[in-house]
């Protein structure tokens, strides 16, 4: 204190400064931000604005664009692929959940319980997810192969008949769940893993004085006092999975008859098939409305709570 | 006997609950004395113990039917020839430990070029990465420009709109840039620039660089030293921790991407790994398929193994925060 007190009144420097020294100091901070300044602007800003834009527009990058109000929006409901593709995105988020949501938690409270193996136990969980996602997928695909494919020879080895899997209507979105949740189950086993060794471990002996049975004790203490992570989690998955893509994309390409059309699917399918990037937009629009009300009660969770 | 294992008993009185069970089979207690659910009462009983060891096993034996045999059957698949690959019931252990299946798909498939494009996309994200998020962090941070909190709520507010739905418009970008007016599409910028694009790197180096006391920064600017001195030297060596998490995430995220590379480098010799096994999916026999897939795993899993301690902190680190 008494140093930098000396020091600041007198300067040292004999030069004439050009600008004042919050000026300079201004300066020197956006010499620093403009590398990413720039990303972000060109990336992710200017993108954002223009999703909006292209959504009312006819544009075809010939002609000049043409505004053409909500004939887009318009157009991409009336398009009997539209309810399809939000029925499937929303079943398969119900379906993602019930799976990829439950079980992690399920998980996590078993291996908490263990005292050996655990290590591996996290290892083995968390080996999928560091896949790349388009090796689990075709990895799945060959497995959902209706002939030699490992699935129906397992159901086969036990006496049952095979299924169909991807190519029928009734088992085609559940395959796209299976493939899906086991290949992200790890990333949210480890976190409940880490939110359940912050919980103290007094509470669970008051809870035993108290006549709690396990059970009791789980929904007493373990999920009152992980409910911010619980609920955090929930969030983010709902977001991750409505923007379901690569397992349709892979798999299936959208069928049987619509039945497992997601809607970035049908937002990439506008753009590279049809060349409609209105629709495609408009489309992309939707399910950005739709995913920053997730977001921001995310992000309010995120930051009430930091 | 103590009466209720409720408060727990100092280690050294605790007698041996059961004189004719070995020591070594009790259930270690966990590091850190960490008590879970069940109480070391409920662990330690007879029953307990049993029970105990059939939910182990079973576990393990359940994952690992569950999350190995899959990348077992993935190995061994791509040993086989054609015919036993076909052959039901299938065979549990391949005929022979051939690797012509490998070599196959390594001829075949281009593989060679599709690691190295995926290489030198990810060491591009990350050294951009690296450079323009760590400088514009510690200028949020440390020197806090004029409209700094504006910049930053942009930033963060990215992270609420999943790069998914803004595909198409990212598209349309790196194929005209703005101002510039440069066509992106099939050249590594368009990997690199938009990966610096990233709110929650933004975010976990800022919140790292905020714990660090200003008074040490404080010190070497009255010594002379300049802004970007100051970061080399007191702010990075300090950060290692966090850097590892930023780095580790970036190049994985590369490696993972399918979507955004599907769109953005579609030349068949600019293709990441990812998407160029998937292109070839339709035209190659399973087998050289599957060898095919073994190989495109094998640099993330030994990531995995080399990291694995870095890569579960940072996703703790993040999952609870971002």
């Amino acid at each position: 204190m008494t140093v930098s007190r000396s020091r600041r009144p007198g300067p040292a420097r004999t030069r004439p400064r050009l600008l004042g020294l919050a000026a300079r100091r201004n300066l020197t901070a956006y010499g620093f931000l403009s590398g990413a300044l720039i990303c972000f602007a060109f990336f992710s800003w200017y993108p954002m604005a223009r999703e909006v834009v292209l959504a009312f527009q006819k544009n075809n990058f010939v002609d000049p664009p043409e505004w053409v109000g909500l004939d887009n929006i318009r157009a991409v409901v009336q398009d009997p692929a539209f309810w399809p593709a939000w029925r499937n995105t929303a079943m398969f988020t119900l379906l993602a959940l019930l799976c990829g949501y439950v079980v992690p938690f399920a998980i996590a409270l078993v291996l908490n319980e263990l005292r050996h193996a655990r290590g591996y136990l996290r290892f083995v969980v968390y080996l999928p997810v560091m896949l790349p996602p388009a090796v689990s997928v075709l990895l799945f695909k060959w497995f959902y192969d209706p002939g030699p494919g490992l699935f129906n020879q397992l159901l086969a080895l036990v006496h049952l008949p095979g299924l169909s899997w991807l190519d029928s209507r009734d088992t085609a979105l559940i395959s796209l769940v299976i493939v899906s949740t086991w290949m992200n189950l790890g990333t949210g086993t480890l976190i409940y893993l880490a939110a359940l060794q912050t919980v103290p471990g007094e509470l669970y002996e008051a809870a035993e004085l108290d006549g709690a049975g396990t059970f009791r004790r789980i929904w007493h203490v373990t999920i009152p006092q992980t409910r911010l992570i619980l609920l955090v989690m929930l969030l983010l998955q709902i977001i991750a999975t409505m923007q379901v893509f690569i397992e349709p994309y892979l798999l299936t390409g959208g069928g049987p008859e619509d039945a497992t059309l997601s809607v970035v699917y049908l937002m990439y399918q506008y753009a590279f098939n049809y060349q409609n990037f209105g629709g495609g937009s408009a489309l992309g629009l939707m399910l950005m409305l739709v995913l920053i009300v997730f977001s921001a009660a995310y992000l309010r969770l995120s930051r009430d709570n930091t | 006997m103590p009466p209720l294992t409720a408060t727990r008993p100092p280690a050294a009185s605790a007698p041996p609950r059961r004189k004719n069970v070995p020591a070594r089979r009790r259930p270690k207690p966990l590091p850190g004395d960490q008590r879970t659910i069940l109480s070391p009462h409920q662990l330690g009983s007879r029953w307990g113990r049993r029970i105990y060891w059939l939910v182990l096993v079973s576990t393990v034996l359940l994952f690992t039917a569950v999350f190995v045999f899959p990348l077992y059957w993935m190995v061994t698949g791509a040993m086989k020839s054609g015919e036993e690959f076909a052959r039901i019931p299938p065979t549990y252990v391949p005929s022979s430990f051939s690797l012509d299946g490998y070599r196959q798909a390594w001829r075949l498939m281009n593989l060679d070029r599709f690691l190295l494009n995926t290489l030198w996309y990810a060491a591009g994200a990350w050294a951009f990465t690296l450079v323009f998020d760590v400088a514009a962090a510690y200028a949020l941070s440390k020197l806090r420009p004029v409209f700094g909190n504006a910049v930053l709520l942009g930033m963060l507010a990215t992270l609420m709109i999943p790069p998914t739905v803004i595909l198409l418009p990212a598209y349309l970008t790196v194929k005209d840039v703005p101002i510039v007016r440069l066509d992106l599409l099939n050249t590594p910028w368009a990997i690199w620039l938009p990966a610096v694009a990233n709110g929650f790197n933004i975010f976990l180096l800022k919140r790292f660089f905020d714990a660090i006391p200003s008074a040490l920064l404080e010190a070497a600017q009255v010594d002379g030293a300049s802004p970007l001195r100051t970061l080399w030297s007191i702010v990075l060596p300090v950060s290692r921790p966090i850097l590892g998490v930023v780095s580790i995430f970036t190049v994985v995220n590369v490696w993972r991407d399918f979507a955004w590379p599907l769109l953005v480098l579609q030349a068949p010799e600019k293709m990441t790994i990812s998407v160029g096994i998937a292109s070839l999916r339709a035209n190659m026999p399973q087998t050289t398929m599957t060898a095919a897939l073994v190989i495109a795993s094998i640099p993330t899993i030994v990531v995995f193994f080399l990291f694995q301690r870095h890569i579960m902190a940072g996703l703790t680190a993040g999952g609870l925060k971002g």
